[in-house]
């Protein structure tokens, strides 16, 4: 007997069908800008190092975070993380302790004694560096990068500008500022401290430098007029935390009791910094807790330290053992208004940390540089000056003055000086459209709570200047890693490969991720419906 | 009651994906490997978005892994058979028999005795068939296969209703739902409270080896669950929920997430019994009210609007509640 028609056919002869055909839309696999990303002002590819370090991957997560910046261990502490306040996942439960890992791989490194990538080739280029803070160390590490020759001259004693000024120890200890700078300073970059640049035309001149950055920050005490008796009573902030910067950490001879005027950071960092000196600190600040510039959890720490607050005041004038304080009311736009009563705060000192002004004396004789109403010096997008050649970032440049936004800067200009040096221009690759957080599908993402880093207890909080913020170990920091949701790329969880009723979805292997089999895809979009981080595109077909 | 499926924590999607590039390999889905038997394969007619058709792939290449592909499939009519097998095409890459609508189990029943009495050990049978040819026309057959315990995992996917045919009802439609024969008019628009059949819990009243209910929004339950059926011998049942898209009126796109809230609000309870009695439940990882569930839905819309019908939604979210109470739904998980 011959066999049946049907049993002679092949199996899966339906692959003769093209169902492709029924589509009226297509999925495309698309990349988005994670918001950590875009909120990171050195401009760090956060998911990037992230994904490596969930696979335990700490070196190459480290070498991505140093493509961008060369402080992971200072970032990991000192940066406000924008990162974090942007970060999906505080949508879901809260969002991913991103500085925390940071730091970790931070401190690995140092333990590890990794060292940055060394340029290829030397340009036969010189670069010269004005400013020996976080803009310009990063801006002589990506130079130095990019093979140029690189010499930091520095007005100051010591490497690190604000980082070494401005935030105190127990925040920041020296020695990561010292293992990090080092990393810079054996890629060959020169420094020469204790020296004050006057004239920059001229010693590019002289010295055969064929570019300069100038990032002198804004170290000049903004003062406020305030009657006294005695001026040796009112001190700057940015003077009193560059003293305690010498050798050993001495308190000021200024009493038992220091009132500091300001609501910002430094005011922060000063208070916390003579309550470490057996001193009384009490912050006097003109509006309401909300309302003040400085971090809540640095006002917390504060108050668990035992800073006094005075909020809603404003400091009249000083007497012989007190300050008269004015009581204020916030107007109905939030701004304080004077009532008409007043009181007085014992108190032997008065620190100012009402802000910092640029000073502008080295630049002010270049031709073609311009400022603005407050000193800063005006720069085009290339952060160039008005004079060619010279460029300039940090806090003397118009934006938000934080340690992370000058690093940022310094790697800007290390591109832009590196192209004007090439006789070229760059131009900065063309940015994804954002992740936001209604594309994930955020079923998929397991519970998971964020690891919190430990404090130092609070008796040594009070009296010494050991670091506050522990960091994380290993086991807690992956964990941490893998919090991370991907946002807008494909992390291969296989979900498309899996969903697909139509089996049109290829798998190519780790590290390839897919691509659609168009012949068999019928478009029914449960692939972009299912994918965890939102990187499927449904996309109308021309019918 | 312990959980159903091992949960693997905190790698960033746990087992919750279908893969997860930092589980170990042999924790990851059989769906997650390129080398799956793709058991029924591309160019079949499924309508979009198609959960049996993604539902019966999910199952079958779970039982070829197990069977390390020794295994025959018995299927009965229905959408599964209709959209497969347009004469002279075939989607099954495995030995494949269709016969009728209402005899898939004792089909299966004989292939398995044959193979016995031929002395093929090795070779497994697995019957399959819609909510149509399992619930209702092929009843008998199955609570026959079920009652001699022959060596047969019989699988329904259930769409709740007869839906190749035009969206008819079936004793698997839920009550409220519109279909052709239970239309939305009426003082009671929709199919009636009161009738209907839960076939997982009369399968348990056989007291066969393995009974177990599945979705297609749970892969790594629905393998564990089909893998632990294809290690037991005699009659075996699986109950899977696949929505259909086209017959329930809800997004092409939305198959896994309607089978999602089925389950999360407990509408659809996922549990696995043996020899009568329920051993394992999977419990809510986050409840939602029935109407989340049923607003996903246009064959439910006659219950928002023109206004609320708010007693019937009321007895639709006692029918969950009743689940979670007798399921265990909403323990506490077992923390690692």
């Amino acid at each position: 007997m011959s066999a049946q028609f049907a049993s002679t056919l092949e199996v899966g002869t339906s692959l003769k069908n093209h169902t492709g055909s029924w589509r009226t839309e297509r999925p495309v696999y698309v990349d988005r800008l994670p918001p950590c990303n875009n909120a990171c002002p050195a401009g760090e590819n956060t998911q990037g190092w992230l994904y490596q370090a969930e696979e335990g991957n700490y070196r190459a997560a480290w070498e991505e975070i140093m493509e961008n910046n060369p402080f992971p261990a200072i970032m990991g502490r000192a940066c406000y993380h924008p990162c974090e306040s942007s970060c999906n996942r505080a949508s879901l439960d809260s969002a991913v302790n991103i500085h925390a890992v940071e730091r970790f791989l931070g401190d690995r490194a140092i333990e590890m004694k990794w060292s940055a990538k060394t340029p290829a080739s030397k340009s036969g280029k010189r670069v010269l560096v004005v400013g020996a803070g976080p803009s310009g160390l990063s801006a002589a590490y990506h130079l130095a990068r990019f093979g140029h020759d690189v010499t930091i001259v520095e007005a100051g004693p010591a490497i690190g500008g604000m980082m070494r000024f401005g935030i105190p120890a127990y925040r920041l200890p020296r020695n990561v500022i010292d293992a990090e700078v080092k990393r810079i300073l054996d890629l060959g970059v020169k420094v020469r401290l204790n020296e004050k640049v006057e004239d920059i035309p001229a010693m590019m001149g002289s010295e055969g430098f064929d570019a300069c950055f100038v990032a002198i920050g804004a170290h000049l005490a903004k003062r406020v007029n305030i009657p006294a008796p005695d001026a040796g009573r009112i001190l700057d902030a940015i003077g009193l935390l560059r003293d305690l910067e010498s050798e050993v950490p001495t308190a000021p001879q200024i009493g038992r009791r220091v009132i500091v005027y300001g609501g910002g950071n430094t005011a922060l960092d000063v208070a916390r910094s003579v309550k470490r000196l057996g001193q009384e600190a009490i912050i006097v600040y003109r509006r309401t807790r909300e309302k003040m510039p400085a971090h809540d959890f640095e006002v917390q720490e504060a108050l668990e330290e035992g800073v006094q607050f005075h909020w809603l005041r404003t400091v009249t004038h000083m007497t012989g053992e007190s300050i008269t304080v004015e009581k204020m009311a916030l107007d109905k736009d939030g701004y304080p208004q004077p009532t008409g009563e007043f009181e007085t705060i014992e108190g032997d000192a008065l620190v100012l940390a009402v802000g910092q002004n640029v000073d502008t004396h080295v630049l002010d004789s270049i031709p073609g540089v311009e400022h603005d109403k407050d000193g800063v010096v005006k720069v085009n997008p290339s952060m160039m000056t008005g004079h060619p050649g010279v460029f300039a970032g940090g806090d003397m440049v118009p934006s938000e003055r934080t340690i992370t936004v000058a690093i940022g800067h310094g790697k800007k200009a290390a591109r832009n000086i590196d192209a004007y040096l090439r006789g070229t221009e760059y131009v900065p690759s063309p940015k994804h459209a954002l992740a936001t957080a209604e594309r994930l599908n955020t079923w998929y993402y397991s519970d998971a709570d964020k690891q919190v880093q430990p404090m130092l207890d609070d008796l040594r909080r009070r009296n010494t200047f050991d670091e506050v913020v522990g960091g994380l170990d290993e086991s807690n920091a992956l964990f941490e890693a893998r919090r991370c949701m991907s946002c807008g790329n494909c992390f291969e969880c296989d979900n498309c490969f899996g969903v697909c009723p139509d089996n049109a979805v290829i798998k190519l292997g780790p590290g390839n991720r897919f691509q659609f089999n168009y012949d068999y895809c019928k478009g029914c979009g449960v692939c972009a419906a299912e994918c965890p981080c939102g990187a499927i595109e449904m996309v109308a077909e021309e019918i | 009651m312990q959980e159903g499926t091992q949960r693997v924590k905190f790698y960033q999607t746990g087992t919750l994906t279908v893969g997860n590039r930092l589980l170990d390999v042999e924790l990851r889905t059989v769906q997650a490997t390129t080398d799956r038997s793709n058991a029924i394969t591309s160019g079949h007619r499924a309508c979009q978005g198609c959960g049996e058709a993604l539902g019966a792939r999910y199952a079958l290449d779970a039982a070829m892994r197990a069977s390390n592909g020794n295994m025959i499939a018995v299927n009965a009519t229905g959408c599964l058979e209709v959209f497969s097998t347009p004469y002279p095409e075939t989607s099954w890459t495995l030995p494949w028999l269709h016969s009728l609508f209402g005899n898939a189990a004792a089909v299966a029943s004989g292939v398995a005795a044959a193979l016995r009495t031929q002395g093929r050990h090795d070779i497994r049978v697995v019957a399959q068939g819609g909510d149509g040819g399992t619930t209702d026309i092929g009843f008998a057959c199955l609570s026959g296969m079920f009652e001699r315990n022959d060596d047969v995992l019989y699988i329904c996917y259930d769409n709740q209703g007869y839906m190749n045919t035009g969206v008819q009802r079936s004793s698997a439609t839920p009550p409220t739902a519109r279909t052709a024969t239970t239309p939305a008019i009426g003082g009671e628009p929709g199919n009636i409270f009161g009738t209907g059949k839960d076939v997982p819990r009369i399968a348990m009243a056989h007291e066969i080896p393995y009974v177990a209910t599945a979705s297609v929004a749970d892969l790594h339950d629905l393998e564990a669950k089909v893998t632990k059926a294809m290690s037991m011998h005699g009659a075996r049942y699986i109950h899977v929920f696949v929505p259909c898209p086209l017959g329930w009126g809800a997004p092409t796109n939305s198959t896994i997430r309607v089978a999602r809230l089925a389950s999360e609000s407990a509408l659809f309870p996922l549990f696995e019994a043996e020899h009568g009695e329920v051993i394992a439940s999977s419990p809510i990882r986050k409840q939602v009210p029935v109407e989340d569930y049923l607003k996903t839905q246009n064959r439910f819309a006659h219950l928002f609007k023109p206004e609320r019908d708010e007693e019937r939604i009321a007895v639709l979210q006692q029918m969950a509640d009743r689940n979670i109470k007798r399921y265990d739904l909403l323990r506490e998980e077992v923390k690692a």
